[in-house]
Protein backbone atom coordinates (compact mmCIF):
# COMPACT_ATOMS: atom_id res chain seq x y z
CA UNK A 1 0.00 0.00 0.00
CA UNK A 2 3.08 2.41 0.72
CA UNK A 3 3.56 4.20 -2.72
CA UNK A 4 6.58 5.95 -3.87
CA UNK A 5 5.78 9.26 -4.88
CA UNK A 6 8.15 11.08 -6.89
CA UNK A 7 7.54 15.04 -6.54
CA UNK A 8 7.11 16.65 -9.78
CA UNK A 9 10.62 18.78 -10.83
CA UNK A 10 11.39 21.75 -9.58
CA UNK A 11 12.13 22.54 -12.78
CA UNK A 12 8.39 22.12 -14.39
CA UNK A 13 7.14 24.91 -16.64
CA UNK A 14 4.57 27.14 -14.56
CA UNK A 15 0.85 25.41 -13.49
CA UNK A 16 -1.29 26.93 -16.33
CA UNK A 17 -4.35 28.40 -14.50
CA UNK A 18 -6.80 30.93 -13.46
CA UNK A 19 -6.12 30.08 -9.86
CA UNK A 20 -4.16 33.31 -9.57
CA UNK A 21 -6.83 35.86 -10.13
CA UNK A 22 -8.40 35.88 -6.61
CA UNK A 23 -4.35 36.72 -5.62
CA UNK A 24 -4.28 39.42 -7.65
CA UNK A 25 -7.38 40.76 -6.49
CA UNK A 26 -5.99 40.61 -2.81
CA UNK A 27 -2.95 42.64 -4.03
CA UNK A 28 -5.21 45.09 -6.24
CA UNK A 29 -7.98 45.38 -3.22
CA UNK A 30 -4.83 46.36 -0.76
CA UNK A 31 -3.56 49.12 -3.15
CA UNK A 32 -7.01 50.61 -3.84
CA UNK A 33 -6.99 51.49 0.07
CA UNK A 34 -3.61 53.22 0.05
CA UNK A 35 -4.08 54.26 -3.82
CA UNK A 36 -3.82 57.86 -2.95
CA UNK A 37 -0.55 57.69 -1.13
CA UNK A 38 0.88 55.19 -3.43
CA UNK A 39 -0.01 57.08 -6.49
CA UNK A 40 1.49 59.96 -5.27
CA UNK A 41 4.65 58.30 -4.28
CA UNK A 42 4.42 56.73 -7.96
CA UNK A 43 3.76 60.54 -9.56
CA UNK A 44 5.95 62.67 -6.81
CA UNK A 45 9.21 61.00 -7.27
CA UNK A 46 9.89 61.13 -10.96
CA UNK A 47 8.53 64.02 -11.28
CA UNK A 48 10.99 65.26 -8.74
CA UNK A 49 13.89 63.52 -11.06
CA UNK A 50 12.62 64.62 -14.50
CA UNK A 51 12.26 67.91 -13.01
CA UNK A 52 15.18 68.91 -10.85
CA UNK A 53 17.53 67.15 -13.41
CA UNK A 54 15.93 68.04 -16.69
CA UNK A 55 15.63 71.73 -16.08
CA UNK A 56 18.67 71.94 -13.29
CA UNK A 57 21.44 69.96 -15.99
CA UNK A 58 19.00 71.85 -19.16
CA UNK A 59 20.54 74.54 -17.69
CA UNK A 60 24.09 73.18 -18.66
CA UNK A 61 23.03 71.39 -21.21
CA UNK A 62 21.38 72.99 -23.48
CA UNK A 63 20.63 70.45 -26.24
CA UNK A 64 21.44 66.60 -26.15
CA UNK A 65 20.90 64.83 -29.47
CA UNK A 66 19.52 67.51 -30.72
CA UNK A 67 16.36 68.02 -28.14
CA UNK A 68 16.59 69.99 -24.88
CA UNK A 69 17.77 67.75 -22.56
CA UNK A 70 14.36 67.39 -20.52
CA UNK A 71 13.07 65.91 -23.48
CA UNK A 72 16.30 63.10 -23.77
CA UNK A 73 15.73 62.22 -19.89
CA UNK A 74 11.64 61.72 -20.52
CA UNK A 75 11.78 58.65 -22.18
CA UNK A 76 14.85 57.35 -19.70
CA UNK A 77 12.99 58.28 -16.78
CA UNK A 78 9.80 56.55 -18.02
CA UNK A 79 11.82 53.46 -18.11
CA UNK A 80 13.56 53.73 -14.89
CA UNK A 81 10.51 54.71 -12.98
CA UNK A 82 8.94 51.70 -13.82
CA UNK A 83 11.74 49.62 -13.54
CA UNK A 84 12.21 50.64 -9.79
CA UNK A 85 8.71 50.07 -9.04
CA UNK A 86 8.21 46.88 -10.47
CA UNK A 87 11.72 46.30 -8.23
CA UNK A 88 10.25 47.60 -4.93
CA UNK A 89 6.76 45.53 -5.28
CA UNK A 90 8.63 41.96 -6.21
CA UNK A 91 11.03 42.78 -3.77
CA UNK A 92 9.71 44.71 -0.24
CA UNK A 93 6.08 44.18 -0.57
CA UNK A 94 6.45 40.55 -2.06
CA UNK A 95 8.66 39.81 0.43
CA UNK A 96 6.31 40.67 3.37
CA UNK A 97 3.48 38.96 2.14
CA UNK A 98 5.52 36.14 1.86
CA UNK A 99 8.13 36.31 4.83
CA UNK A 100 7.16 39.09 7.14
CA UNK A 101 2.97 38.57 7.39
CA UNK A 102 3.05 34.73 5.87
CA UNK A 103 0.10 35.76 3.62
CA UNK A 104 1.26 33.12 1.25
CA UNK A 105 1.53 30.95 3.59
CA UNK A 106 -2.37 31.13 4.67
CA UNK A 107 -3.04 31.51 0.63
CA UNK A 108 -1.36 28.04 0.63
CA UNK A 109 -4.00 26.48 2.65
CA UNK A 110 -6.84 26.93 0.36
CA UNK A 111 -6.82 25.11 -3.07
CA UNK A 112 -4.44 26.75 -4.38
CA UNK A 113 -0.59 26.42 -5.55
CA UNK A 114 2.41 27.88 -4.93
CA UNK A 115 2.75 28.36 -8.51
CA UNK A 116 -0.73 30.39 -8.72
CA UNK A 117 0.53 32.91 -6.11
CA UNK A 118 4.09 33.58 -7.91
CA UNK A 119 2.45 34.17 -11.56
CA UNK A 120 -0.54 36.52 -9.56
CA UNK A 121 2.59 38.31 -7.61
CA UNK A 122 4.59 38.86 -10.54
CA UNK A 123 1.67 40.45 -12.65
CA UNK A 124 0.79 42.44 -9.77
CA UNK A 125 4.04 44.44 -9.89
CA UNK A 126 4.39 44.78 -13.16
CA UNK A 127 0.76 46.45 -13.23
CA UNK A 128 1.88 48.68 -10.32
CA UNK A 129 4.61 49.20 -12.21
CA UNK A 130 2.99 50.12 -15.09
CA UNK A 131 0.90 52.74 -12.95
CA UNK A 132 4.19 54.50 -11.90
CA UNK A 133 5.38 54.17 -15.55
CA UNK A 134 1.68 55.49 -16.91
CA UNK A 135 2.00 58.20 -14.31
CA UNK A 136 5.09 59.92 -15.33
CA UNK A 137 3.87 59.20 -19.22
CA UNK A 138 1.34 61.75 -18.12
CA UNK A 139 3.54 64.06 -16.13
CA UNK A 140 5.34 64.15 -19.36
CA UNK A 141 2.12 65.15 -21.56
CA UNK A 142 0.68 67.12 -18.90
CA UNK A 143 4.17 69.18 -18.97
CA UNK A 144 4.57 69.42 -22.29
CA UNK A 145 7.64 67.63 -22.61
CA UNK A 146 6.31 65.87 -25.32
CA UNK A 147 2.87 65.63 -26.54
CA UNK A 148 3.31 63.42 -29.74
CA UNK A 149 0.67 60.65 -30.34
CA UNK A 150 3.89 57.99 -30.48
CA UNK A 151 3.51 58.32 -26.32
CA UNK A 152 0.49 55.89 -26.82
CA UNK A 153 2.89 53.18 -27.93
CA UNK A 154 4.99 53.68 -24.76
CA UNK A 155 2.12 52.03 -22.61
CA UNK A 156 2.89 48.69 -23.95
CA UNK A 157 6.66 48.93 -23.65
CA UNK A 158 5.83 50.03 -20.03
CA UNK A 159 3.74 46.78 -19.33
CA UNK A 160 6.79 44.31 -21.05
CA UNK A 161 9.03 46.41 -18.96
CA UNK A 162 7.12 46.14 -15.87
CA UNK A 163 6.87 41.96 -16.56
CA UNK A 164 11.03 41.83 -16.90
CA UNK A 165 11.58 43.68 -13.96
CA UNK A 166 9.19 42.11 -11.69
CA UNK A 167 10.17 38.88 -12.42
CA UNK A 168 14.22 39.80 -12.23
CA UNK A 169 12.86 41.10 -8.49
CA UNK A 170 11.16 37.71 -7.81
CA UNK A 171 14.05 36.01 -8.06
CA UNK A 172 15.95 38.22 -5.66
CA UNK A 173 12.75 37.77 -3.90
CA UNK A 174 13.16 33.83 -3.30
CA UNK A 175 16.68 33.94 -2.34
CA UNK A 176 16.12 36.80 0.37
CA UNK A 177 16.74 36.18 4.34
CA UNK A 178 15.71 39.56 5.16
CA UNK A 179 15.18 42.60 3.78
CA UNK A 180 18.65 44.26 3.72
CA UNK A 181 19.77 41.46 1.15
CA UNK A 182 17.47 44.24 -1.14
CA UNK A 183 19.64 46.44 -1.01
CA UNK A 184 22.47 44.78 -2.37
CA UNK A 185 19.93 44.38 -5.58
CA UNK A 186 19.48 48.63 -5.74
CA UNK A 187 23.22 48.96 -5.36
CA UNK A 188 24.98 46.52 -7.18
CA UNK A 189 22.58 45.88 -9.69
CA UNK A 190 19.57 48.30 -10.52
CA UNK A 191 21.75 51.87 -9.66
CA UNK A 192 24.92 50.86 -11.68
CA UNK A 193 22.32 49.64 -14.52
CA UNK A 194 20.83 52.93 -14.57
CA UNK A 195 23.92 54.63 -15.30
CA UNK A 196 24.58 51.82 -18.10
CA UNK A 197 21.56 52.22 -19.69
CA UNK A 198 21.36 55.83 -21.35
CA UNK A 199 18.35 56.96 -18.83
CA UNK A 200 20.40 60.01 -17.96
CA UNK A 201 23.42 60.74 -21.03
CA UNK A 202 23.34 59.25 -24.52
CA UNK A 203 25.73 55.95 -24.36
CA UNK A 204 27.02 55.59 -27.46
CA UNK A 205 30.54 57.12 -26.48
CA UNK A 206 31.25 54.63 -24.11
CA UNK A 207 34.42 52.17 -24.81
CA UNK A 208 33.50 49.25 -26.68
CA UNK A 209 33.83 46.17 -24.03
CA UNK A 210 31.07 48.87 -21.54
CA UNK A 211 29.07 49.33 -24.98
CA UNK A 212 28.70 45.84 -25.15
CA UNK A 213 27.77 45.32 -22.03
CA UNK A 214 25.21 47.87 -21.98
CA UNK A 215 23.80 46.58 -24.99
CA UNK A 216 22.61 43.39 -23.52
CA UNK A 217 20.76 45.29 -20.11
CA UNK A 218 16.90 44.86 -20.13
CA UNK A 219 17.07 49.03 -18.59
CA UNK A 220 18.98 49.63 -22.33
CA UNK A 221 16.47 47.28 -24.73
CA UNK A 222 13.55 49.36 -22.76
CA UNK A 223 15.24 52.59 -22.99
CA UNK A 224 16.10 52.07 -26.70
CA UNK A 225 12.69 51.88 -27.36
CA UNK A 226 10.64 54.51 -25.03
CA UNK A 227 12.67 57.49 -25.73
CA UNK A 228 12.64 57.47 -29.78
CA UNK A 229 8.74 57.49 -28.86
CA UNK A 230 8.57 59.91 -26.34
CA UNK A 231 10.47 61.86 -29.53
CA UNK A 232 7.93 61.01 -31.96
CA UNK A 233 9.79 59.24 -34.10
CA UNK A 234 9.93 54.84 -34.33
CA UNK A 235 12.64 53.18 -32.66
CA UNK A 236 15.13 51.82 -35.47
CA UNK A 237 15.97 48.32 -33.52
CA UNK A 238 12.48 47.17 -32.71
CA UNK A 239 12.98 43.59 -32.74
CA UNK A 240 16.20 42.70 -31.57
CA UNK A 241 15.12 45.11 -28.38
CA UNK A 242 11.80 43.36 -27.83
CA UNK A 243 13.39 40.10 -28.15
CA UNK A 244 15.36 40.89 -25.42
CA UNK A 245 12.88 42.55 -23.22
CA UNK A 246 10.84 39.08 -23.64
CA UNK A 247 14.17 36.93 -23.53
CA UNK A 248 14.85 38.61 -20.05
CA UNK A 249 11.07 38.10 -18.60
CA UNK A 250 10.39 34.70 -20.10
CA UNK A 251 14.06 33.67 -18.40
CA UNK A 252 13.97 35.06 -15.38
CA UNK A 253 10.21 34.39 -14.47
CA UNK A 254 11.04 31.19 -14.89
CA UNK A 255 14.35 31.43 -12.35
CA UNK A 256 12.37 32.92 -10.16
CA UNK A 257 9.25 29.73 -10.36
CA UNK A 258 12.26 27.53 -9.71
CA UNK A 259 13.81 29.45 -7.03
CA UNK A 260 10.73 30.04 -4.99
CA UNK A 261 9.64 26.14 -5.17
CA UNK A 262 13.02 25.24 -3.99
CA UNK A 263 12.78 27.80 -0.88
CA UNK A 264 9.21 26.30 -0.13
CA UNK A 265 10.31 22.60 -0.65
CA UNK A 266 12.69 22.93 2.18
CA UNK B 1 1.86 0.68 21.33
CA UNK B 2 0.00 -0.03 18.28
CA UNK B 3 -0.05 0.44 15.15
CA UNK B 4 -3.48 -0.85 14.16
CA UNK B 5 -5.80 2.19 14.25
CA UNK B 6 -8.58 0.93 16.32
CA UNK B 7 -11.19 3.46 17.39
CA UNK B 8 -12.88 2.35 20.68
CA UNK B 9 -16.25 2.85 20.58
CA UNK B 10 -17.14 6.91 20.72
CA UNK B 11 -20.24 8.21 20.04
CA UNK B 12 -20.68 9.79 17.19
CA UNK B 13 -17.48 8.29 15.27
CA UNK B 14 -18.69 6.67 12.25
CA UNK B 15 -16.63 3.78 10.27
CA UNK B 16 -16.04 6.54 7.83
CA UNK B 17 -12.01 7.00 7.53
CA UNK B 18 -11.85 11.00 6.21
CA UNK B 19 -7.70 10.63 6.67
CA UNK B 20 -5.83 7.54 6.19
CA UNK B 21 -2.01 8.06 6.68
CA UNK B 22 0.05 5.52 5.71
CA UNK B 23 4.25 5.04 6.26
CA UNK B 24 4.94 8.14 6.21
CA UNK B 25 8.42 9.45 5.70
CA UNK B 26 10.26 12.78 5.09
CA UNK B 27 13.55 14.20 5.52
CA UNK B 28 15.17 17.26 5.34
CA UNK B 29 19.38 17.68 4.56
CA UNK B 30 19.10 13.46 6.00
CA UNK B 31 17.52 14.13 8.74
CA UNK B 32 14.41 12.21 9.25
CA UNK B 33 11.62 14.85 10.56
CA UNK B 34 8.90 12.49 9.57
CA UNK B 35 10.00 8.27 10.19
CA UNK B 36 7.18 5.60 9.19
CA UNK B 37 4.11 7.02 10.53
CA UNK B 38 0.71 5.72 9.84
CA UNK B 39 -2.87 6.30 11.31
CA UNK B 40 -6.59 7.03 10.52
CA UNK B 41 -9.01 9.82 11.07
CA UNK B 42 -12.78 8.72 11.04
CA UNK B 43 -15.82 11.03 10.27
CA UNK B 44 -16.48 12.96 13.07
CA UNK B 45 -13.37 12.50 15.71
CA UNK B 46 -10.91 14.74 17.01
CA UNK B 47 -7.93 13.50 16.81
CA UNK B 48 -4.72 14.91 18.08
CA UNK B 49 -1.06 15.06 17.44
CA UNK B 50 1.17 15.39 20.32
CA UNK B 51 4.44 14.97 20.49
CA UNK B 52 7.58 17.69 21.96
CA UNK B 53 8.66 20.43 20.28
CA UNK B 54 10.66 19.23 16.57
CA UNK B 55 8.86 16.07 17.25
CA UNK B 56 7.81 16.10 13.25
CA UNK B 57 4.17 17.59 14.16
CA UNK B 58 3.69 20.42 11.97
CA UNK B 59 5.86 18.29 9.12
CA UNK B 60 3.34 15.45 9.25
CA UNK B 61 -0.03 18.79 9.08
CA UNK B 62 1.95 19.80 5.81
CA UNK B 63 2.23 16.05 4.66
CA UNK B 64 -1.84 15.64 5.07
CA UNK B 65 -2.34 18.77 3.21
CA UNK B 66 0.07 18.16 0.40
CA UNK B 67 2.41 21.46 0.56
CA UNK B 68 5.10 19.10 1.13
CA UNK B 69 5.65 15.92 -0.73
CA UNK B 70 6.67 12.74 1.10
CA UNK B 71 9.39 10.39 0.66
CA UNK B 72 7.83 7.37 0.58
CA UNK B 73 4.25 6.50 1.87
CA UNK B 74 0.58 7.88 1.42
CA UNK B 75 -2.09 10.15 2.38
CA UNK B 76 -5.49 9.96 1.51
CA UNK B 77 -7.85 12.68 2.56
CA UNK B 78 -11.70 12.94 2.22
CA UNK B 79 -10.92 10.28 -0.62
CA UNK B 80 -8.24 12.43 -2.54
CA UNK B 81 -4.52 11.03 -2.80
CA UNK B 82 -2.33 13.38 -1.68
CA UNK B 83 -0.11 15.38 -3.06
CA UNK B 84 -1.57 14.64 -6.62
CA UNK B 85 -5.03 15.72 -5.51
CA UNK B 86 -3.98 18.17 -2.64
CA UNK B 87 -6.15 20.75 -4.35
CA UNK B 88 -9.83 18.59 -4.40
CA UNK B 89 -9.01 17.58 -0.85
CA UNK B 90 -8.17 21.13 0.34
CA UNK B 91 -11.52 22.46 -1.25
CA UNK B 92 -13.09 20.57 1.98
CA UNK B 93 -10.79 20.96 4.29
CA UNK B 94 -10.41 24.20 6.59
CA UNK B 95 -6.71 25.27 8.48
CA UNK B 96 -5.81 27.18 11.24
CA UNK B 97 -2.10 27.80 11.35
CA UNK B 98 0.09 28.67 14.18
CA UNK B 99 0.60 31.83 13.17
CA UNK B 100 -2.42 33.07 12.60
CA UNK B 101 -1.74 34.92 9.53
CA UNK B 102 -3.86 37.13 8.68
CA UNK B 103 -3.99 40.18 6.47
CA UNK B 104 -3.39 43.21 8.25
CA UNK B 105 -4.42 45.01 5.59
CA UNK B 106 -8.07 44.24 5.95
CA UNK B 107 -10.93 44.51 7.88
CA UNK B 108 -12.22 41.15 9.98
CA UNK B 109 -14.83 41.18 7.24
CA UNK B 110 -12.33 41.68 4.44
CA UNK B 111 -9.62 38.59 5.56
CA UNK B 112 -12.73 36.19 5.51
CA UNK B 113 -14.37 37.75 1.77
CA UNK B 114 -10.64 37.58 0.44
CA UNK B 115 -10.25 34.05 2.01
CA UNK B 116 -13.54 32.96 0.42
CA UNK B 117 -12.50 34.00 -3.20
CA UNK B 118 -9.20 31.63 -3.30
CA UNK B 119 -11.87 28.92 -2.75
CA UNK B 120 -13.71 30.26 -5.64
CA UNK B 121 -17.08 30.86 -3.50
CA UNK B 122 -19.46 33.01 -4.86
CA UNK B 123 -19.43 36.56 -3.32
CA UNK B 124 -22.82 36.41 -2.30
CA UNK B 125 -22.50 32.62 -0.72
CA UNK B 126 -19.91 34.30 1.59
CA UNK B 127 -21.55 37.27 2.19
CA UNK B 128 -24.44 34.76 3.65
CA UNK B 129 -21.96 32.65 5.99
CA UNK B 130 -20.09 35.65 6.97
CA UNK B 131 -22.56 36.97 9.92
CA UNK B 132 -23.00 33.40 11.25
CA UNK B 133 -18.99 33.08 11.56
CA UNK B 134 -18.31 36.25 12.62
CA UNK B 135 -21.18 35.08 15.21
CA UNK B 136 -19.68 31.92 15.68
CA UNK B 137 -16.02 33.12 16.44
CA UNK B 138 -17.67 36.20 18.92
CA UNK B 139 -16.86 38.88 16.82
CA UNK B 140 -20.28 40.00 14.96
CA UNK B 141 -19.33 43.59 16.80
CA UNK B 142 -16.06 43.89 14.99
CA UNK B 143 -16.47 43.08 11.63
CA UNK B 144 -15.28 46.19 10.22
CA UNK B 145 -12.23 46.08 13.04
CA UNK B 146 -8.42 46.44 11.69
CA UNK B 147 -6.21 43.42 12.94
CA UNK B 148 -4.15 45.31 14.53
CA UNK B 149 -6.93 46.15 17.53
CA UNK B 150 -7.61 42.40 18.39
CA UNK B 151 -6.75 40.73 20.88
CA UNK B 152 -4.83 37.81 20.87
CA UNK B 153 -7.61 35.90 21.37
CA UNK B 154 -9.78 37.37 18.97
CA UNK B 155 -7.01 36.97 16.41
CA UNK B 156 -7.53 33.06 16.65
CA UNK B 157 -11.19 33.17 16.64
CA UNK B 158 -10.98 35.26 12.88
CA UNK B 159 -8.37 32.74 12.04
CA UNK B 160 -11.08 29.97 13.04
CA UNK B 161 -13.89 31.62 11.39
CA UNK B 162 -11.70 32.06 7.88
CA UNK B 163 -11.03 27.96 7.96
CA UNK B 164 -14.67 27.54 8.29
CA UNK B 165 -15.54 29.59 5.04
CA UNK B 166 -15.63 26.85 2.95
CA UNK B 167 -17.40 25.05 5.38
CA UNK B 168 -15.13 21.98 5.35
CA UNK B 169 -15.48 18.78 6.62
CA UNK B 170 -12.07 18.54 8.30
CA UNK B 171 -10.58 20.81 10.45
CA UNK B 172 -6.62 21.25 10.92
CA UNK B 173 -5.54 23.12 13.74
CA UNK B 174 -1.75 23.55 14.24
CA UNK B 175 -1.13 24.43 18.12
CA UNK B 176 -4.46 25.85 18.19
CA UNK B 177 -4.12 27.82 21.94
CA UNK B 178 -0.35 28.02 22.12
CA UNK B 179 0.41 31.94 23.18
CA UNK B 180 -3.27 32.00 24.31
CA UNK B 181 -4.74 33.26 28.27
CA UNK B 182 -6.70 30.24 29.72
CA UNK B 183 -10.29 32.54 29.08
CA UNK B 184 -9.57 32.90 25.63
CA UNK B 185 -8.35 29.16 25.55
CA UNK B 186 -11.35 27.78 27.37
CA UNK B 187 -13.58 29.91 24.45
CA UNK B 188 -11.39 28.46 21.57
CA UNK B 189 -11.88 24.88 23.45
CA UNK B 190 -16.10 25.20 23.39
CA UNK B 191 -15.94 26.42 19.62
CA UNK B 192 -13.90 23.07 18.44
CA UNK B 193 -16.61 21.22 20.86
CA UNK B 194 -19.60 23.06 19.23
CA UNK B 195 -18.08 22.01 15.75
CA UNK B 196 -17.76 18.21 16.86
CA UNK B 197 -21.03 18.51 17.87
CA UNK B 198 -21.70 19.39 14.37
CA UNK B 199 -19.94 16.88 12.70
CA UNK B 200 -17.06 18.38 11.50
CA UNK B 201 -13.66 15.97 11.69
CA UNK B 202 -10.91 17.90 14.24
CA UNK B 203 -7.27 16.97 13.52
CA UNK B 204 -4.95 19.01 15.96
CA UNK B 205 -1.52 19.29 16.80
CA UNK B 206 -0.55 20.22 21.07
CA UNK B 207 2.00 19.76 23.19
CA UNK B 208 -0.75 20.75 25.67
CA UNK B 209 -2.17 17.74 27.76
CA UNK B 210 -4.79 19.67 29.05
CA UNK B 211 -5.92 20.28 25.41
CA UNK B 212 -5.41 16.73 24.51
CA UNK B 213 -7.05 15.17 27.35
CA UNK B 214 -10.11 17.59 26.88
CA UNK B 215 -10.93 17.76 23.24
CA UNK B 216 -9.58 14.45 21.46
CA UNK B 217 -11.17 11.04 21.52
CA UNK B 218 -7.71 9.50 20.10
CA UNK B 219 -4.04 10.73 20.57
CA UNK B 220 -1.25 9.64 18.55
CA UNK B 221 2.26 10.32 20.62
CA UNK B 222 5.01 11.50 18.26
CA UNK B 223 8.28 11.04 19.18
CA UNK B 224 11.34 11.90 17.10
CA UNK B 225 9.25 11.86 14.01
CA UNK B 226 8.38 8.11 15.17
CA UNK B 227 4.47 7.42 16.49
CA UNK B 228 5.13 5.88 19.53
CA UNK B 229 1.98 5.07 20.88
CA UNK B 230 -1.86 5.51 19.76
CA UNK B 231 -5.01 5.36 21.84
CA UNK B 232 -8.15 7.39 23.51
CA UNK B 233 -6.29 9.09 26.45
CA UNK B 234 -7.70 7.43 29.22
CA UNK B 235 -6.55 4.31 27.29
CA UNK B 236 -2.93 5.43 26.95
CA UNK B 237 -2.76 6.25 30.64
CA UNK B 238 -4.50 2.83 31.28
CA UNK B 239 -1.93 1.09 28.99
CA UNK B 240 1.14 3.06 29.43
CA UNK B 241 1.60 3.97 33.24
CA UNK B 242 1.04 3.00 36.88
CA UNK B 243 -2.43 4.71 37.67
CA UNK B 244 -1.56 6.83 40.81
CA UNK B 245 1.97 9.40 41.47
CA UNK B 246 3.50 10.43 44.37
CA UNK B 247 5.71 13.51 44.25
CA UNK B 248 7.54 14.24 46.50
CA UNK B 249 10.22 16.66 47.38
CA UNK B 250 13.29 17.22 50.17
CA UNK B 251 16.56 17.48 50.12
CA UNK B 252 16.93 13.74 50.57
CA UNK B 253 14.51 12.99 48.12
CA UNK B 254 16.93 10.47 46.79
CA UNK B 255 16.88 8.13 50.28
CA UNK B 256 13.49 8.57 49.92
CA UNK B 257 13.13 7.29 46.53
CA UNK B 258 15.55 4.37 47.53
CA UNK B 259 13.48 3.42 50.26
CA UNK B 260 10.17 3.51 48.58
CA UNK B 261 11.78 0.83 45.88
CA UNK B 262 13.26 -1.24 48.55
CA UNK B 263 10.12 -1.88 50.12
CA UNK B 264 8.38 -2.21 46.58
CA UNK B 265 5.92 0.70 47.53
CA UNK B 266 6.70 1.80 43.85
CA UNK B 267 7.22 0.55 40.55
CA UNK B 268 9.23 3.24 38.86
CA UNK B 269 10.42 6.36 40.72
CA UNK B 270 11.81 9.47 38.19
CA UNK B 271 13.69 12.03 39.98
CA UNK B 272 14.54 15.50 38.51
CA UNK B 273 16.21 17.92 40.75
CA UNK B 274 14.93 17.60 44.21
CA UNK B 275 11.94 16.05 43.13
CA UNK B 276 10.76 12.43 43.04
CA UNK B 277 7.98 10.94 40.71
CA UNK B 278 6.84 7.67 42.23
CA UNK B 279 4.59 5.42 40.22
CA UNK B 280 2.75 2.94 41.84
CA UNK B 281 -0.03 0.53 41.50
CA UNK B 282 -1.18 1.78 44.99
CA UNK B 283 0.48 4.61 46.65
CA UNK B 284 -0.59 4.33 50.22
CA UNK B 285 2.21 2.91 51.31
CA UNK B 286 5.08 5.41 49.76
CA UNK B 287 2.49 8.46 51.33
CA UNK B 288 2.99 7.07 54.52
CA UNK B 289 6.90 7.02 53.96
CA UNK B 290 6.52 10.52 52.70
CA UNK B 291 4.41 11.56 56.17
CA UNK B 292 7.03 10.56 58.05
CA UNK B 293 10.00 11.20 56.21
CA UNK B 294 11.69 14.44 58.03
CA UNK B 295 11.17 17.80 55.62
CA UNK B 296 9.30 16.05 52.97
CA UNK B 297 5.86 18.12 51.27
CA UNK B 298 4.40 15.58 48.93
CA UNK B 299 1.33 15.32 46.61
CA UNK B 300 -0.58 12.38 45.21
CA UNK B 301 -2.66 12.18 42.38
CA UNK B 302 -4.07 10.03 39.83
CA UNK B 303 -1.52 9.60 37.05
CA UNK B 304 -2.52 11.78 34.03
CA UNK B 305 -1.61 12.30 30.17
CA UNK B 306 1.37 14.02 30.96
CA UNK B 307 2.86 11.30 32.58
CA UNK B 308 2.47 9.33 29.83
CA UNK B 309 4.30 11.72 27.16
CA UNK B 310 7.08 12.33 29.86
CA UNK B 311 7.08 8.44 30.39
CA UNK B 312 7.49 7.97 26.23
CA UNK B 313 8.78 10.89 25.38
CA UNK B 314 11.79 11.37 28.19
CA UNK B 315 12.25 14.64 30.35
CA UNK B 316 14.89 16.38 28.67
CA UNK B 317 14.30 19.83 27.26
CA UNK B 318 13.40 20.05 23.77
CA UNK B 319 14.55 23.23 22.08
Amino acid sequence: MAARFSPPSIYRPPAASLRFVPVYLRNLLVWRKLATASLLGNVADPLITLVAFGYGMGQLLREVQGVPYIVFLAGGAVCMSTAMAASFEALYSAFSRMHVQRTWESILNAPLELDDVIVAEWLWAATKSAFSGVAILLVIFALGVSREPTLLLVVPLILLAGLTFSAIGLCFNALARGYDFFTYYFTLVLTPMTFLSGVYYPVDRFPDWLAAIAAFLPLTAAVELVRPLVLGRLPEHVWPQLALLFGYAAAAFWTALVLTRRRFVA
Amino acid sequence: MSDSPSVPGVPGVSDDVVLRVDGLIKAFGGVRAVDGVSFCVRRGECFGLLGPNGAGKSTTLKLMLGLVAPESGSVELLGHRVPEEALSARRKVGVVPQADALDPDFTVGENLRVFGRYFGLPRAEVEQRMESLLEFAGLAQRRDARIHELSGGMKRRLTLARALVNDPEVLFLDEPTTGLDPQARHLIWDRLRRLLARGKTIVLTTHFMEEAERLCGRLAILDHGRLIAQDSPRGLIAKEIEPQVVEASADSVDAWARRVLELQAARRVEIVGDTAFAYCDDSRQAVALAEAWPGMRYLQRSANLEDVFLKLTGRELRD
